[in-house]
């Protein structure tokens, strides 16, 4: 019996390491470059392990089963009349909804150093239109934050362009263009079908909604050019739907700006 | 004056044709609609399968060059509709449901046998309609989700002949599922209790409530959108004020469900299958049954998991991951019962038990990506990427479609009095479990990569693990061929199965194979313990 523990504990011990190790040396993730991607890489790192253990754990015990218990060509009759064990149901049912519930709160955790449980909001002036209702996104900063600061830019989509808007400047880019460090605040709306907005470098995306205005908020940390994908099916060219979004430093981003802004013109 | 019928005469033997053609006929016998059912959403299979290869081709490299970008959409469209409409649903709840369930429950037909005969055949117009579609003027193209405005913006003809064909199999299901819930509560067998049905019929109730509950959801839903393209309703479109959220929601209130349809009738199913051939009675048998009902009380409140990047609000967003992750607690339940109904047992290592044993892993691992994806932060990333394509092609392929070859070769004897080939069934295995997932375990890192789903280009950088993905697909079209062959040597000359083949307790086997017309010759038999391997009971054979 001592000796059938030991093996037991071992092979679990062996589970265990595999899945850290794994775990903890495979990246199956793209470059990290906005504060988002670090905070899901974390949760995506234990989401990770914990699934390889449990993966790793039911598939030895199928094959075991199936070598150990097979029947072997001398065997006649039946299996043990075993119809079920309490405490064995009690154990199962309780370890997963307690694995279930830290996951969940440990998503919400995530969830909320992403900003997504704070109030949305693009700035106070749109607010204050009654016709615009923003019904969701990701947001990164508090409200004060976001009229001081933040870089506001409106993304339109259509069949099959995303078009930027720099309401500071008065012009319009096919390029989105950031730079690092900056908190940049998108309000998103579709010209005709149901869009997205994905950057896989930045762990982000928000679907652009036509008759409803939704936000994305991120911060980009390296500086570097990235693809903006269109995620939702939107027509036969959903596939060539992409653009760019290039992040760079303030100097280089400033330039930029100013090479494309309209200037007010002076009576 | 009242008009009465006479059972007798109405079910008349003489007036139903005989031999193969009984199943090209209005048959009212529960079995031969059960094989009607298996057949027909086998051929829908190879269609929906053709339709997959094609998508596989098109993706073995990164330019859009095997079909026109609006082809491919239609194609996508077409094969996810089919699959789920033509071949899973009607397959795991029709063809085994029929077949089944009578036995089970000690009758000797369905509740409603007209209504059964009714429900099937609405499914070849139905089909046949989706598939001739595409010479109308192009087949839907807006997915099988159809989410306005797309679905109203592209070729009309298409999306409307899509919405009839779906609203068709969906009465089709509707219809079946009160067939089957009448049949298991009021048609037991004097004597038999709740407790002591087999697994398959808590499952098919637990479906059956699901379909009732939520089909008509998409019923409705489907009518309003198809108000919008023709009568210039404004429901759903954004242009004349409408909500498309709105239609989100509703299309999800059914569709999340409906992955518990497909895939509760495959529990059951295997936990038939699995008792057979371990030599062991199901462990935990009233678990079991309540974790099939948890499921479905859970499946009914967890849509909008689906739209996490859609328009949800924060505190939508924290109910429905929660609600979400803890489906995993009964679905987690039954698969270590499974195991545990593997352990100590005397195993036989046939096609049935290899293709179970292949479901345990896949969807173990379905399960646990779908975990995953319940977390909002998880799911932005991913949601609408190759990641969520390949997980629920680990539930749906992995998890049910195992089950239903399994399933095949399992009750493949009863139906016919013959064997399958056990040769041909492991190579079957062996090739499909192969092929299956060097098909779709690789689409996991594409989706974390930045390649989204349905799309018919992508970035040079995803061809090679494209290419291993598309190899897994050839590996699974070849892998019907083996199953092809050693159904029809074995419906023409396969070994003589004899009536119970497999030494099996549950009520099926317990009459002739195939069985007779009312399925059995004398009173159907009180089965107390469709599990009790083990005992006496089954010692004595």
């Amino acid at each position: 019996m001592l000796n059938k523990n030991f093996y037991l504990i071992l092979i679990i011990s062996l589970v265990f390491a595999i899945s850290f190790w794994i775990g903890f040396n495979v990246n199956l993730l793209p470059a990290e470059a906005s504060i988002n991607a670090p905070i899901y890489d974390e949760l995506f790192k234990i989401l990770f392990i914990i699934g390889l253990i449990i993966f790793i754990g039911m598939t030895i015990a199928v094959i075991y089963s199936l070598f150990k218990f097979r029947k072997r060509n001398d065997q006649i009759g039946d299996g043990i009349a075993l119809e079920g064990n309490l405490s064995l149901e009690i154990v199962w049912t309780i370890i997963p909804s307690i694995i279930v519930l830290l996951i969940g709160l440990y998503s919400y955790n995530i969830y909320d150093r992403m900003g997504g449980m704070k109030e949305l909001n693009h700035n106070h002036e749109m607010m204050s239109s009654n016709t615009e209702k923003i019904w969701a996104g990701i947001s990164q900063t508090s409200d004060n934050e976001i009229s001081i600061n933040n870089l506001s830019i409106e993304v339109s989509a259509m069949q099959f362009a995303f078009l930027f808007n720099y309401p500071k400047g008065n012009f319009i880019s096919g390029e989105l263009h950031v730079p690092v460090d900056q908190k940049v605040s998108m309000k998103m709306e579709s010209k005709d079908v149901i869009h997205a907005f994905w950057v896989p470098e930045f762990r982000i995306k928000q679907d652009i909604i036509p008759g409803q205005p939704t936000i994305l908020n991120f911060t980009p940390t390296k500086v570097g050019k990235y693809p903006i994908i269109c995620a939702e099916l939107c027509g036969p060219y959903h596939g060539g739907m992409r653009a760019s979004i290039i992040v760079e430093e303030e100097s280089d981003y400033n330039e930029w700006f100013n090479k494309n802004k309209k200037q007010e013109v002076n009576l | 004056m009242t008009i009465s019928i006479d059972p007798q005469k109405t079910n008349n033997e003489s007036l139903q044709p005989k031999g193969w053609l009984r199943y090209f006929s209005f048959s009212l016998d529960h079995k031969v609609i059960g094989i009607q059912y298996l057949v027909c959403g086998f051929l829908f299979y190879l269609i929906g399968g053709t339709l997959a290869s094609a998508i596989r081709i098109e993706l073995a490299s990164p330019m859009s060059d095997f079909m026109p970008r609006d082809v491919y959409n239609q194609v996508l469209t077409l094969h996810g509709t089919i699959m789920i409409f033509l071949w899973i649903v009607p397959v795991v709840n029709g063809a085994f449901g029929n077949y089944l369930i009578p036995f089970y429950v000690g009758a000797r037909d369905m509740a409603f046998p007209r209504l059964n005969a009714v429900a099937f055949w609405l499914i070849p117009p139905s089909g046949l309609m989706l598939v001739a579609s595409y010479f109308v003027e192009g087949a839907a193209q807006a997915g099988w989700t159809a989410y306005p405005p797309l679905s109203i913006t592209t070729p009309q003809s298409g999306q409307i002949i899509w919405i009839l064909s779906v609203l068709l199999l969906g009465g089709s299901s509707i219809f079946g599922g009160i067939n089957f819930i009448a049949t298991i509560i009021k048609l037991r067998r004097p004597g038999l209790k709740l407790m002591q049905l087999p697994m398959y019929c808590w499952a098919m109730l637990g479906t059956s409530l699901l379909v009732v509950l939520s089909t008509p959801v998409l019923a409705g839903t489907l009518i309003l959108l198809s108000f919008d393209i023709i009568a210039n309703t404004g429901f759903f479109n954004p242009v004349l004020g409408g909500n498309v959220v709105v239609y989100q929601h509703l299309f999800w209130f059914y569709s999340h469900p409906a992955v518990y349809i497909m895939v509760l009738p495959a529990f059951g199913l295997v936990s038939e299958i699995l008792p057979v051939h371990a030599r062991k009675p199901l462990f935990g048998y009233t678990t079991m049954v309540f974790s099939i009902m948890g499921i479905v009380v859970l499946g009914l409140v967890v849509w909008a998991h689906h739209m996490f990047t859609s328009g949800t609000p924060p505190w939508m967003r924290l109910f429905f991951t929660i609600a979400t992750a803890f489906i995993a607690v009964p679905t987690g339940i039954k698969f270590f019962n499974w195991v545990a109904t593997l352990w100590g047992g005397k195993i036989s290592i046939n096609s049935a038990m290899l293709f179970s044993c292949g479901f345990i892993i896949n969807f173990v691992f379905g399960g646990i990506t779908g975990v995953a994806l319940a977390q909002v932060p998880f799911d932005i990333h991913v949601h609408d990427t190759y990641f969520v394509v390949a997980h629920f092609h680990y539930i749906v392929y992995g998890g049910t479609v195992f089950i239903i070859f399994s399933s095949i070769y399992h009750w493949f004897p009863k139906v016919t009095g013959k064997m399958l080939n056990e040769k041909l069934g492991i190579f079957h295995f062996i090739i499909t479990f192969i092929g299956f997932n060097l098909c779709f375990a690789p689409q996991h890192w594409l989706g974390l990569n930045g390649m989204p789903r349905r799309v018919a280009e992508y970035d040079p950088q995803f061809q090679f693990v494209n290419q291993i993905s598309s190899l897994g697909a050839l590996l699974m079209a070849i892998s019907t061929i083996p199953f092809l062959i050693n159904v029809f040597l074995s419906v023409r000359n396969g070994k003589k199965a004899g009536d119970n083949p497999w030494n099996a307790l549950t009520p099926e086997w317990l009459t002739s194979s195939p069985p007779p017309v009312e399925n059995w010759e004398g009173e159907a038999p009180l089965v107390e313990e469709p599990y009790g391997y083990g005992k006496k009971l089954s010692e004595q054979k």
